[in-house]
């Protein structure tokens, strides 16, 4: 008895029995299609996290003040002469710019209409640093730096708000905590971020939001964005800034006072997170599977019993031990390959309609059903058929054929 | 290759039912020369399905010698009783015993399936159909088949692969007078026609009368021949 024929003759015996052979399979079609799901969902939420992490700029690295791993006591705050010393061609060779900002949530109005949002002072180096482009208008520049100039930058969604178009809003005057700033122009859209849109945001001069919107030390900034040279050079940067800072703050001995942030460490960071949350998520399901994998064993038992007599005629003209094995575990893995196939369709589904809902409801966020998810789940389900089916076959095939003949 | 097809010396059988044993078989020697018919007749508990069981291959003797065309049987495992079976013996049943789910043909078929015979099945399995008077319903299941139908399929599914031994359980005990005196015709002219040693197991004495020779036991022991 060939395999092949072991596999028509399962087929036909799956048929026999519709109804049983289908809910059999409702098991490992919500397993399968559990596990799908969460890894495709997970693979997009990482793929979304990466993308908006890289949609940032390219080969950043941030610095924040104060330490994130160990207590630091009176960590001395980032202000613009760290900035400015991290400028130094010789201390810094890998640095090609230096973009201190300061940010704040501000209320903005225009006419009748108002918003919240969050605004960032800024250098003219932020434009390249940021990879910012524009819809219409022109950057922020040292003109507009030196004389605390009241302009304003909008990001789209914040020119949506205010105007409800994108276009032509240049000149204009709004009201940022009251106080008239002219626009300057639109940034051109960043695309959707995990986190918050990037372009729910105003950007103004740095000396401009010191003086009249985010009122604090004027030489402290919130955060320092630094581009390196190239990619291969961020780490080399990185470690110049370090020794920068250190020098500055004094605090060559003991723990830094800031952190160094490169943008890989983020990419890695939110990937080390989605992966976990992936795996967790995929564990879960797999446990669904695995009550599938049961069921069938269950129905198995209950075929085998009911097949007693079958099983006995069989061996009475001549089916060996291995004949009548092979046939029962065909049966419960084309249960359970039925069951895989099935099952990544409707996994499929599922994080098809996820990422509609997602997008939505705003974060536009692909699931992305990679070829390792639908073999890892077809071979997963087919082997949870294997193995909740060996147990039924042996029973079967170990019948004794007077016994099972006689069986009523 | 002598003309003796089953040779059974001292053919003992003991069953434990809990903690007493029951002898099945007391010490049977029996020898059935090829083409006879045989009828195997006794009252129920005399061993006679036991007797059957390990004449068939089915089960192993607790002690004795069996001889089956020119095979020693009483030692063998599981898998070569298998394919002994498989080779040497049909079995047709009081219940027919055909897989319902599959045509007249697969049924026939199946014991060239087991035997690894890969082609040619259909057609061998179509002419021993037509052997048995059934050329026009091979692709019938049996619930389309009257009892009688269904025991010549069964009868050709057991001379399938031209058996040493055809052993009928009963073979009439399912059908009406008139199927069975059919089935009985069948299983004579078989015998005449292609020389196929037959062991018909039954208390019906008008089957018995049939034969060239009736075996009759009581208490696992022969009594007459």
């Amino acid at each position: 008895m060939n395999i092949f024929q072991a596999f028509i003759e399962a087929i036909e015996s799956l048929s026999a029995n519709k109804l049983r052979s289908s809910l059999t399979i409702l098991g490992i079609v919500i397993g399968v299609a559990a596990v799908i799901a969460m890894l495709s969902v997970g693979q997009g939420a990482q793929n979304s996290i990466t993308g908006s992490i890289s949609g940032i700029g390219s080969n950043l690295i941030f610095v924040f003040s104060g330490n994130f791993t160990e207590e630091v006591r009176n960590p001395q705050p980032l202000t613009k002469a760290d900035a400015e010393a991290m400028m130094d061609e010789f201390l810094a060779p890998s640095v090609l710019a230096v973009a201190p900002s300061i940010s704040g949530n501000i209320e903005v109005t225009y006419g009748g209409e108002r918003a919240q949002t969050s605004a960032s002072g800024i250098t003219p180096e932020y434009e390249t640093v940021r990879n910012y482009s524009l819809l219409e208008g022109e950057f922020i520049n040292n003109e507009h730096l030196i004389g605390n100039a009241s302009v304003a930058l909008l990001g789209v969604d914040v020119a949506d708000k205010l105007f409800g178009r994108r276009d032509g809003v240049t000149g204009e005057t709004i009201r940022i905590e009251g106080q008239p700033f002219r626009v300057l122009g639109v940034l051109a859209p960043k695309g959707g971020s995990s986190f918050q849109s990037a372009d729910d945001v105003i950007l103004v001069p740095i000396t401009t939001a010191q003086v009249r919107l985010i009122r604090r030390n004027r030489e402290r900034v919130d955060s320092i964005l630094v581009q390196a040279v190239s990619a291969d050079l961020v780490a080399q940067a990185s470690q110049e800034i370090s020794d920068i800072l250190r020098t500055r703050h004094r605090t060559e001995v003991g723990y830094d006072d800031f952190t160094v942030f490169t943008q890989q460490d983020f990419v890695a960071t939110a990937q080390t997170i989605t992966g976990i949350l992936t795996i967790f998520l995929g564990g879960i399901a797999a446990i669904s599977l695995l009550v599938g994998g049961i069921g069938i064993m269950n129905i198995m038992l209950v075929s085998v019993t009911e097949r007693t007599r079958e099983i006995g005629l069989r061996k009475a003209i001549g089916a060996r031990r291995r004949d009548i094995l092979i046939q029962f575990l065909t049966e419960s893995s084309l249960l359970s390959l039925l069951g895989g196939i099935i099952g990544i369709g409707l996994g499929w589904l599922i994080g098809y309609i996820v990422g509609r809902v997602a997008a939505a409801s705003g974060t536009p966020f692909t699931p992305v059903i990679g070829l390792d998810s639908v073999l890892l789940a077809t071979i997963f389900s087919t082997a949870v058929g294997l193995f909740f089916g060996i147990y039924p076959a042996n029973r079967a095939a170990g019948l004794e054929p007077v016994e099972a003949l006689r069986y009523e | 290759m002598t003309d003796i097809v089953i040779e059974t010396k001292d053919l003992v059988k003991t069953y434990k039912m809990g903690s007493v044993e029951v002898h099945a078989l007391a010490g049977v020697s029996l020898s059935i020369n090829r083409g006879e018919i045989v009828a195997i007749m006794g009252p129920s508990g005399s061993g006679k399905s036991t007797l059957m069981n390990i004449l068939g291959c089915l089960d192993l003797p607790t002690s004795g010698e069996y001889v089956l065309d020119d095979e020693r049987v009483s030692k063998l495992s599981g898998d070569q009783l298998a394919s002994i079976r498989n080779r040497k013996v049909g079995f047709v049943f009081q219940s027919f015993n055909l897989l319902s789910r599959q045509t007249a043909l697969s049924n026939v078929e199946l014991p060239l399936r087991y035997a690894g015979v890969t082609k040619g099945r259909k057609d061998r399995a179509r002419l021993m159909l037509e052997t048995v008077g059934l050329g026009d319903r091979v692709t019938h299941r049996p619930t389309e088949l009257s009892g009688g139908q269904q025991q010549r399929v069964a009868i050709a599914r057991a001379l399938i692969n031209d058996p040493a031994i055809l052993m009928a359980d009963e073979p009439t005990g399912n059908l009406d007078s008139k199927s069975g005196k059919e089935i009985l015709d069948l299983i004579l002219r078989l015998n005449k026609e292609r020389g196929t040693t037959i062991l018909v197991v039954t208390h019906d004495p008008n089957v018995a009368a049939l034969t060239q020779r009736i075996i009759r036991l009581s208490d696992g022991l022969m009594v007459e021949e």
